[in-house]
């Protein structure tokens, strides 16, 4: 029973068909681990034991009844952002540090309706405001890899909870980056769908027009399992897509015989550290004795996806984040001379200096005289960086490249410069701006440090992304690697 | 392109094009649009970084973009809109046990008129 963390989602399935133990059994192991390790990760703002243990309880009485959902008694956690009905739902800022929703986030509906028990919810980057979880106002999440070390982020607590097996998958939401980056720099499987894919409803907005909820789990097969219950239309998301779900699981051993696999020419220029070049470019091999071919293309705009993610998010964030103005819910000033002054030290008081500095260059580039210089411009040419990816998938079905330019780094290396801490995100934020789905995937180390292979496809390719991934999990073992800790 | 001159508290220290980088004025204004209080000891970090972001930013202005729709929906498409009609049942108590001060149902801010 000790052994229950070392389980995938897909494992912890098979067992509890088979009888081998309980929701319960399994919930109690993790709770009891996360008591144990989580003092020095950091990754869970709030724990729910109470909650997990009774929604167990219930999973393995309704199994008895033969009433199983499709995930009845698995356990997940939630990344913070996510709005629980009457649980504590911070977004890792001051601002939100008392708030307790009223409401559930759609996903977070589905995911219980199916069964799932949630253990937590996990720390992250304020307001999912950056790329190393230090603007938490909660703390900074340590990499289970090396606990002076950065998990990555937004959603680094969600991936230290499941690369240190304190949670075999846990919700995460990516706007330039922030499922996909904390994955590949923790071990993990990180997916964030199409745009559209998955209901926004509920899961608290950065940049509306980026945003997009996703999952970190340890392999493809369980972001399958995971993926079919969260994605699908959502008539309270005014942006959810109606658009038909595939079945995710059913289609994940489909073969990789004459799959077109494209190399971006710009990935591997100046920039990308050399060992992590050479570990992608062997799993992009590994790819093609699976059946693959492989090509190189050309995304001649990539080198103005960064500024361009860096006026549209702020510029979106500006707007979303003008609702928290102290009245009500959220932080309020003390004293309040005037309404005025309300709102100015609420808001103050209340944010972080990352997000403040994030709304203060949307308010920039939004005000009068700037707007067509840089929004307008900004939003063009994310037109030509889409255009570039839809002429890349006339040729290829996938593009194969880095998740990042390094592995993890140190904690406060980055935090003086908000230019180099943004440039993390280099070969991410395009999926973001073309809404496409996009995956990272465990595929080496460096240094004893994880990276990560991404896979980008187009539009609703969320199948073919997720059975590149099994195909090639089936043939190599990074994703199998603990940290030795945590084993 | 480069940027018109701004009207209002955004004005230029020169005529013709915008010094990109920010000055202490401008940053104030913009935190005084934005609802934002800084406090004395984050103000002078506050502008230097934000001058860094959008001198970073400002490399946009080489990509060429005459004939380019702007790109508001990454997949091109419109807002879908719905009938105007109540979906959600009167949830007033529960909602405000979030609000920092509330009387009678209602939210209270501080006198708004003298």
């Amino acid at each position: 029973m000790t052994e229950l963390h070392r389980l995938t989602l897909t494992e912890l399935a098979r067992g509890l068909d088979g009888g081998d133990f309980s929701s319960v059994e399994i919930t109690e192991a993790l709770l009891a681990r996360i008591a144990a390790h989580d003092e020095g990760l950091n990754a869970f703002i709030t724990v729910m034991s109470e909650q997990a243990l009774a929604a167990a309880t219930k999973a393995d009485a309704d199994r008895s009844a033969g009433k199983a959902g499709p995930l009845c008694g698995l356990p997940i956690a939630h990344k913070d952002i996510f709005c629980t009905r009457d649980v504590l739902t911070t977004c890792g800022s001051r601002m939100l540090e008392n708030f307790v929703s009223p409401y559930d986030a759609t996903i977070v509906e589905r995911l219980a309706g199916a069964g799932a028990v949630v253990l937590g919810k996990t720390n992250m980057d304020e307001f999912a405001m950056g790329s190393s979880n230090e603007t938490s106002y909660f703390g900074p999440v340590r990499n289970p890899w090396d606990l002076e070390r950065s998990p990555g982020g937004s959603s680094g607590g969600s991936a230290a909870s499941v690369a240190a097996r304190l949670s075999p998958a846990a919700t995460a939401t990516d706007t330039g980056g922030s499922i996909r980056q904390p994955a590949a720099l923790t071990n993990t499987v990180g997916i964030k769908p199409t745009y559209g894919r998955v209901s926004r409803y509920g899961m608290i907005a950065f940049a509306s027009s980026l945003d997009q909820a996703g999952v970190i789990t340890r392999t493809a097969a369980d972001a399958a399992l995971l993926l079919g219950v969260m994605a699908g239309y959502d008539e309270r998301d005014s942006t959810s897509i109606d658009h038909p779900v595939p079945d995710y699981v059913g289609g994940i051993e489909d073969s990789l015989d004459g799959l077109r696999v494209g190399i971006v020419r710009q990935h591997f220029d100046a920039g990308l550290d050399d060992r992590c070049g050479e570990a992608v470019r062997e799993a992009i091999a590994a790819l093609e004795k699976l059946g693959a071919t492989i090509s190189v293309v050309d995304l001649p705009n990539l080198d103005y996806c960064v500024p361009t993610y860096y006026v549209v998010a702020p510029a979106e964030c500006s707007s979303n984040l003008s609702r928290f103005d102290g009245v009500r819910f959220g932080h309020r000033a003390d004293d309040p001379q005037d309404l005025l002054d309300l709102y100015c030290r609420s808001r103050g008081e209340g944010f972080g200096a990352e997000v403040k500095r994030r709304i203060m260059t949307g308010t920039y580039v939004l005000s009068a005289g700037y707007y067509d210089a840089y929004y307008l411009k900004a939003q063009k040419v994310r037109q030509l960086i889409s255009e570039d990816f839809k002429n890349a998938f006339k040729d290829v079905d996938i593009i194969a490249g880095p998740t990042t330019p390094t592995p993890a780094f140190k904690l406060g290396d980055k935090t003086d410069d908000p230019i180099t801490m943004y440039l993390n995100d280099i070969y991410t934020i395009g999926a973001n701006l073309a809404g496409l789905p996009a995956i990272s995937i465990p595929c080496g180390m460096v240094d004893k440090l994880p990276i990560g292979l991404h896979l980008v496809g187009p539009h609703w390719s969320e199948e073919s992304l997720l059975c590149t991934s099994h195909r090639y999990q089936q043939e190599t073992d990074w994703h199998t690697q603990c940290p030795e800790a945590y084993r | 392109m480069r940027a018109r001159p701004p009207p209002g508290d955004l004005t230029l220290k020169n005529s013709g094009f915008p010094t990109v980088s920010l000055d202490k004025d401008q940053v104030q204004h913009i935190a005084m649009l934005a609802r934002l209080r800084l406090a004395d000891d984050e103000f002078a970090e506050t502008v230097d970084k934000l001058s860094r972001i959008v001198d970073f930013v400002d490399q946009l202005q080489a990509a060429p973009t005459d004939d380019v729709r702007p790109m508001a929906h990454p997949l091109n498409q419109s807002q879908r809109l719905r009938p105007d009609r109540i979906t959600e049942a009167d949830d007033r108590d529960h909602v405000q046990q979030n609000a920092p001060a509330v009387a009678d149902g209602l939210y209270l801010v501080p006198k708004v008129i003298e």
